[in-house]
């Protein structure tokens, strides 16, 4: 089954640790998710750049109302997504517990909704609508 | 020669993860010492195998190639994390334990499936978490498969999973069959776990009707291993029992989904196949002189399954069985089975005179099937007044939709 990892990070973990440990943090990562991958677990996957960098888009009174910065204000953000091949729930846990990064902050672990069957039928809906009437 | 497709390896293999992945999980439990060292040692020597079988072909003897490919990935990964920490070439020493490469298959034990029913049904483990952690490292299910059969959610069962890895781990609880002295309170609590998966799939209320099915399925499949690794007289009993008792599963959900009595059943419906292996277990648990409370119940369906029609059912033998049932596990609700036997045997009079005192002890008060069996004895008494008075007492006390359909249907059946 696929599972979606994001993983959070606390904004002021790296600005407070040197230049060496920051480094050392990254290749445990980097090694961690080249394991994953020789193992047919890493699907996918990509790093956040910070949530300074961020833009929200909001659909408010008939308009798409856009503003600078992370959709909430917290603590710990999103600081990148990794797609995981896993046969159970458990499983995905006990790979994404001895990531390296677990220890930086929270992850959030989700299977991935199968929509092939809500896909299929909304396709015949539309072909129903654009049918010509009588 | 030609190397076979990977189609053909990738089938086969999957072929062999079915059949085999547990029994090798379980020696690798015991040669890496640790549930997730394990799963993951065999998740890359399947991996392995993927890639190796196609071009070296696939090995005699599958089950023990990847045992040992297993136990050398293990080796490796730790090997690989012991150059961050030097105290994990130890226990990467202590390993390979300095002898020469077993040979194919040394490295499997007989028991090591036993060994981790035993670990998964460990009583210092929370019930529930029993339940899940075998259907999940001794059945094969998924996570997701066990939250569906238990009508909970994926994340609540891999909690329970987690933090019953976690106790194991911490508290050390070793990974052996228990002897001697500790063996029957042991089994007890792991035929208990099997039961209880059984009656989810059987006696359940709700949820779709074919997932329950697979549990008790998987419950039997269970049974049958534990009878193969360990034939005590109550793992013979309680595999009758489970064979007994799925034999009329057909025969008890009528057409409109409905719970039919057993005297209602269509009898001819009936798996005959299990009743026949159900019987002959019977006779083999009540031989050894060493039976229990479930060879008791197994009889007691034996004797029922044996009879062509429910007047043909030999009542006298059935009260015969319930009496020592009741000397061997005093419980009310087997005094009510016995008083509702003997009302057969004897008549309605004194089957509900028996019910009666047991109401009026008060333990039985708010049991549903207390009031219902009381109504119907009633109702067979022609004390029709009484008997509404019963059914609907017991109608406000059921929990499941079935029941409550069943009691109303009978309520109507009065008029």
């Amino acid at each position: 089954m696929k599972y979606i990892c994001l993983g959070y990070i606390d904004s002021n973990t790296f600005a407070s640790c040197s230049d060496a440990e920051a480094n050392s943090m990254m290749d445990s990562c980097f090694a961690y998710d080249d394991q994953l991958r020789a193992k047919g677990h890493f699907k996918g996957g990509e790093a956040l750049q910070p949530p300074s960098t961020a833009m929200t888009l909001r659909y408010a009174n008939g308009r798409v109302v856009a503003t600078d910065g992370p959709f909430a204000e917290t603590r710990e953000q999103l600081g990148g997504i990794l797609i995981l091949e896993a046969r159970d729930l458990n499983h995905a846990v006990e790979l994404i517990s001895k990531h390296p990064g677990a220890k930086f902050g929270p992850w959030e672990i989700r299977p991935a909704a199968d929509l092939s069957e809500m896909m299929r039928q909304s396709e015949a809906r539309r072909r129903q609508a654009g049918k010509p009437q009588g | 020669m030609s190397e076979p497709p990977t189609d053909e390896i990738r089938t086969r293999l999957d072929a062999v993860f079915r059949a085999e992945s547990r029994r090798i999980l379980a020696t690798l439990i015991r040669l890496l010492g640790g549930f997730d060292t394990a799963e993951d040692a065999m998740h890359d020597a399947f991996n392995a195998a993927l890639q190796r079988w196609p071009v070296e072909g696939v090995p005699t003897n599958p089950r023990a190639w990847l045992i040992s490919t297993a136990r050398f990935k293990a080796i490796d990964a730790i090997r690989r994390r012991a150059r961050f920490d030097a105290s994990q070439d130890d226990i990467a020493d202590a390993l390979h334990g300095g002898e020469p490469a077993p040979a194919a298959g040394d490295d499997e034990l007989p028991d090591d499936r036993l060994k981790l029913i035993f670990t998964c049904c460990h009583p210092a483990l929370a019930p529930e978490a029993r339940a899940a952690l075998t259907l999940r490292e001794v059945c094969g299910l998924t996570t997701e498969e066990i939250a569906r059969a238990f009508l909970t959610s994926a994340p609540t069962i891999a909690q329970r999973i987690v933090r019953a890895k976690a106790k194991i781990r911490d508290e050390r609880i070793p990974y052996q069959v228990p002897s001697g002295a500790e063996l029957p309170e042991r089994l007890a609590a792991v035929t208990a776990v099997v039961y209880l998966l059984f009656n989810e799939g059987y006696a359940a209320s709700s949820g779709p009707s074919l997932t329950r099915a697979e549990l008790s399925a998987e419950a039997i499949r269970l049974g049958r291993v534990l009878l193969e690794l360990l034939p005590e007289p109550e793992v013979i009993g309680l595999v009758a029992l489970m064979l007994l008792h799925e034999s009329r599963r057909p025969a008890r959900i009528g057409a409109d989904g409905e719970l039919v009595l057993l005297e209602r059943q269509d009898r001819s419906t009936w798996n005959h196949a299990f009743i026949r292996e159900g019987i002959a277990l019977v006779e083999r648990a009540l031989s050894t002189r060493r039976f229990g409370p479930y060879t008791l119940q197994a009889a007691i369906a034996a004797v029922h399954s044996e009879a062509r029609t429910p007047e043909a059912t030999d009542w006298r033998q059935i009260c015969a069985l319930y009496a020592a049932l009741l000397a061997m596990q005093p419980s009310p609700v087997v005094e009510l089975n016995r008083a509702v036997a003997i009302a057969m045997h004897e008549g309605p009079a004194a089957g509900l005179a028996l019910i009666d005192a047991l109401l009026t002890r008060g333990e039985l008060r708010d049991y549903h099937l207390a009031h219902s069996a009381r109504a119907d004895l009633l109702r067979r008494l022609g004390r029709r007044d009484e008997a509404r008075a019963a059914y609907e007492r017991a109608r406000a006390l059921a929990k499941s939709e079935p029941e409550m359909r069943f009691l109303e249907k009978r309520l109507c059946e009065l008029v």
